[in-house]
């Protein structure tokens, strides 16, 4: 040990703009929240303006996570991914439409109960068409940005299509379950069960996905290949079997945020997938292509400016995210918070 | 030389239409430190990337342990005990110093006698230990990056230029993990340009040119014979 | 003469020039060899979506970048005459008005965009489009005092330019305003899509060509990438507004469905890569194969699902609505199979 010379640490001193910078992002969302307060005025509507937002944001984040991370892993861009929200909400509502008896019970155990069958058999459902997508429609087109995005909405339209063979052609209404209808008061603002629910999915997912993404090993190995897929490779890991996986996984979430958004909505169409796929691109790009907190934080940031918006000037609230996503990439053209690139 | 760990014969690589290799053939002796030498761009850094498969050898075989790594993966490659240093590093500099060398013992947790003995040659990782990597000075980087390879034993070690633009106590701290290394019987194919380096580390020298092995032999044949390294290289090494 | 007419770029295909003449002279005569409105309607909607995806191609096959955005300058230029019609009353005046500005702010709108999301990272371009095109789609169904909403607009054009204008009998058709209609319609693409072919062929065209190959060998070269790439994203968006008005010419009705729907967007895709990317007579061939199944398949499919009723997912699966998925396996297939279309097939076998 006394054999190596000693050499002075150089570790450079991060000053406090440096720092700010860093944490910006992070604090763009209070920054909002605040700001939201001061122009609806109302606390109550805000409140239930910012539950909304927060719910919203909780569900663009579920389906745009993995949409992220294939990115960042493979820089594969799925075109499709929506196709797997649209079909975790069908095959989800119709696990909840079977179980009628469940749902309609005025008992929180059961009406749970077939809630969580629901997104257990959606997110089985979407994670094992995941794998398949993954080895029929983007395998071949690794490396090519321009024929994975062809065949990906190839595979969109062809997903979507064969849910109205399989579905029918029309909408499918649904009701919550009994103990998620209605609102509990809090302050004077009314918040809706089922949003507090979401909000509560989310953020529970998020925590349980940043401590794999921390604490295990697989989740070392995935992000240190978004930085350096190579080096991974070289120091043994089959970089293309994680890739398969997390594919997996972002389908099945996807199918989770297909569920959930079904409920919200109380209404799903084959479509559904394909237009929040506009969300989930701008969260994307505006979180930082690959960066998991940066959609999250993306995510958030939509959510919440669009309800906000909504209810001061209806007509604008589609446009603000493009708003927001111009200004984001004004200030930071790679996105709020950028992955590193070796090379 | 009876039982080479590594035997390259006739290698040839392409990257797009250039041929960097043109018919490579050298041998690394098992635990021995084997010099690559030649001058920039004679195609020492495609070789080691060309034995761990990150280019494609367009024919010719690559045998490690009498078994053609040719047609393996990249993972595959490591996994038979070869550890990589790149010429760039290959730091995961979101990552912290710990999760690095973590992701080093790929065939299971990092071994703690070990991590010991890595942190008693490279003092300023366990400085850094939770720190992100991308913050470290590029001496501490390099070291991280050796660290990093030899967090799990394995039984050849491709390093790529470790000492490139370092301060000479460093590229003593890395010199003499090296020899522990090879202490342990372990193999090292090393590139270096450093001559003062070579010499104290070297066993045995290939030296290449123009995509090709125009020399073999002992390390300290060459480094004893100016006008050999002059004819070899095109400049005496000691100069630098 | 005429090797000049098509800059040099002549089909190399003894095949593809047989169907390119006989696309053409359909086209021309297309008033006299065929009967019946639905015929000239056809026609006049395989003009356009010729000039809207050889448009498109010069960013898709000649640039290498994606864009979901090409009916949303389509329909600027389709609201733009819409628009003025409306308000500048029916009229000639009203028309290149309305082509004008529609083409104008599809040139603005796509210079934003362009140097907007092209600047950081081709891949984005993609997304971004996408993500604009879905926020306009939406603006214009929501602000409908402007724009008619969902319902659209419907409006009046010079009377010259409809049925109501006799004109007497050629060749023992009744030569009417709307046959002059489609005329206008069918020199106009015809002389854009050799003004295109022209740009595809001109030095310009040539590094739009290098940069798809080889973007950083480009800009290693001495070529801004960025400018040339937004340049071809204008000229794109300019054509597809340009084709949009002559849609709202010949239409006399725009609304959301019809112009900026993301199925048109698709049918772009489809029309380009089955007809063959990078090739501009892919855009030909793609266009026509498309609008007559699009006009004429579904009716097929039609039969086919009432003759196998009683198998229950046959006939859900050739159901007339469910033509949009065989395109979409067909795309796939072709992506994966026939990168270069058509075009690209009958060529090769040409050479061969």
């Amino acid at each position: 040990m006394t054999a190596a010379p000693d050499h002075r640490p150089t570790f450079a001193d991060v000053s406090l703009g440096e720092r700010l910078d860093k944490a910006m992002p992070f604090l763009l969302i209070p920054i909002l929240v605040v700001l939201g307060f001061f122009a609806i005025g109302a606390p109550s509507s805000w409140l239930t303006l910012t539950v909304s937002g927060l719910a919203m944001g909780m569900m663009i984040f579920i389906m745009a996570s993995g949409l992220t991370l294939v990115f960042g892993l493979m820089d594969v861009i799925n075109f499709g991914h929506g196709a797997f929200v649209s079909v975790g909400a069908f095959v989800g509502v119709s696990v909840l439409i079977a179980l009628g008896d469940w749902t309609g019970a005025t008992s929180l155990l059961l009406n749970m109960s077939a809630v969580f069958l629901a997104v257990v058999a959606a997110m089985t459902v979407t994670g094992a068409l995941g794998w398949v997508f993954e080895r029929v429609i983007v395998k071949p087109v690794y490396g090519a940005h321009l024929k994975q995005i062809l065949v990906t909405v190839g595979g969109l339209i062809v997903i979507e299509q064969l849910i109205h063979v399989i579905w029918g052609p029309d909408e499918i209404f649904i009701n919550r379950p009994e103990m998620l209808k209605g609102a509990i008061t809090f302050a004077g603002a009314a918040m809706e069960k089922y949003r507090l629910l979401a909000v509560g999915i989310g953020a529970v997912l998020f925590i349980a996905m940043r401590m794999i993404l921390r604490r295990t090993k697989i989740g070392l190995i995935v992000r240190a290949g978004v930085e350096n897929g190579p080096m991974v490779e070289a120091l043994g890991y089959r970089l293309r079997v994680v890739f398969v996986g997390v594919f997996i996984a972002g389908s099945a979430l996807a199918g989770l945020g297909g569920v959930m958004w079904g409920l919200y909505q109380e209404v799903i169409t084959a479509g559904m997938g394909e237009r929040m796929m506009v969300l989930v691109f701008i969260v994307a790009i505006i979180g930082g292509l690959g960066s998991v907190e940066g959609a999250f934080i993306g995510a958030l940031l939509v959510g919440l400016l669009q309800n906000y918006v909504a209810f001061l000037e209806p007509k604008l609230a589609l446009v603000s995210n493009i708003a927001l996503m111009t200004a984001i990439l004004m200030w930071r053209p790679q996105g709020m918070l950028p992955v590193v690139k070796a090379k | 030389m009876s039982d080479p760990i590594l035997t390259l014969k006739d290698v040839y690589t392409d990257i797009a239409q250039y041929h960097i290799l043109q018919g490579v053939d050298f041998e690394v002796p098992r635990g021995e430190v084997t010099m690559l030498l030649g001058r920039n761009g004679v195609g020492k850094t495609t070789t080691l990337k060309t034995i761990m498969g990150q280019w494609t050898a367009k024919s010719g075989e690559i045998l490690y342990n009498g078994q053609d790594l040719k047609r393996l993966p990249v993972s595959a490659r490591a996994r038979t005990g070869i550890g990589f240093v790149p010429e760039d590093m290959g730091i995961f500099s979101d990552l912290t110093v710990e999760e690095n060398m973590v992701l080093g013992a790929s065939s299971g947790p990092l071994d703690p006698k070990r991590k010991e003995w890595l942190l008693g040659a490279f003092p300023a990782l366990g400085t850094f230990w939770n720190s992100e990597a991308g913050n470290l000075s590029g001496g501490q980087k390099q070291m991280l990056s050796i660290a990093r390879a030899m967090a799990e034993d394995r039984e050849l070690y491709l390093i790529d230029e470790p000492t490139k633009g370092l301060a000479p106590a460093i590229i003593a701290t890395m010199a003499n993990a090296l020899r522990d290394l090879k202490a342990q019987g372990r193999s090292i194919l090393l590139v270096e340009q450093n001559f003062s380096v070579a010499k104290a580390l070297g066993d045995s020298a290939v030296v290449m040119d123009d995509g090709r092995v125009i020399w073999t032999g002992a390390m300290a044949e060459l480094a004893s014979n100016k006008d050999l390294q002059e004819s070899l290289m095109g400049l005496s090494m000691e100069a630098h | 003469m005429i090797v000049r007419l098509i800059s040099g770029d002549t089909p190399r295909s003894p095949i593809l020039t047989a169907l390119l003449l006989l696309i053409l002279i359909c086209l021309a005569g297309a008033p006299f060899l065929f009967e019946g409105v639905r015929a000239l309607d056809t026609a006049a909607r395989i003009c356009i979506f010729i000039l809207l995806v050889a448009g498109y191609d010069l960013l898709l096959g000649y640039t290498g970048i994606v864009s979901f955005a090409h009916t949303m300058f389509f329909g600027m230029g389709a609201y733009g005459v819409a628009l003025a019609s409306t308000h500048m009353g029916r009229g000639f005046d009203a028309l290149l008005v309305g082509t004008v500005l529609g083409a104008l702010a599809a040139i603005v709108l796509a210079l934003l965009i362009g140097l907007f999301s092209l600047r950081v990272r081709a891949i984005f371009f993609a997304m971004i489009t996408l993500a604009v095109a879905s926020a306009v789609a939406v603006l214009v169904s929501q602000f409908s005092d402007i724009t008619g909403g969902e319902d659209g607009l419907t409006y009046k054009i010079p009377r010259v330019l409809t049925s109501a204008n006799r004109m007497g009998e050629v060749m023992g058709v009744k030569f009417t305003g709307k046959i002059l209609n489609y005329y206008l319609i069918f020199f106009s693409s015809l002389a854009l899509f050799l003004l295109l072919l022209r740009i595809v062929n001109s030095p310009f065209g040539r590094v739009l060509q290098a940069i798809r190959e080889n973007d950083f060998r480009a800009e290693a070269i001495g070529y801004r990438v960025v400018w040339y790439r937004t340049a071809a994203t204008c000229l794109s968006a300019a054509t597809a507004a340009l084709a949009g008005s002559l849609f709202a010419i010949w239409l006399r009705y725009v609304g959301p469905d019809t112009t900026l729907s993301f199925e048109i967007m698709l049918d772009i895709l489809l029309m380009v890569v089955i007809g063959g990317m990078g090739t501009m007579y892919g855009a030909v061939l793609g266009a026509v194969l498309f609008v007559l199944a699009q006009t004429y398949l579904q009716n097929l499919m039609g039969a086919a699902s009432h003759a196998t009723e009683g198998l229950p997912l046959i006939s859900e699966l050739v159901d007339p609505d469910r033509w949009l998925m065989w395109l979409g396996i067909l795309f796939i297939l072709s992506v994966y199979f026939f990168p270069t279309g058509i075009v690209g097939r009958l060529r090769r076998q040409g050479t061969t």
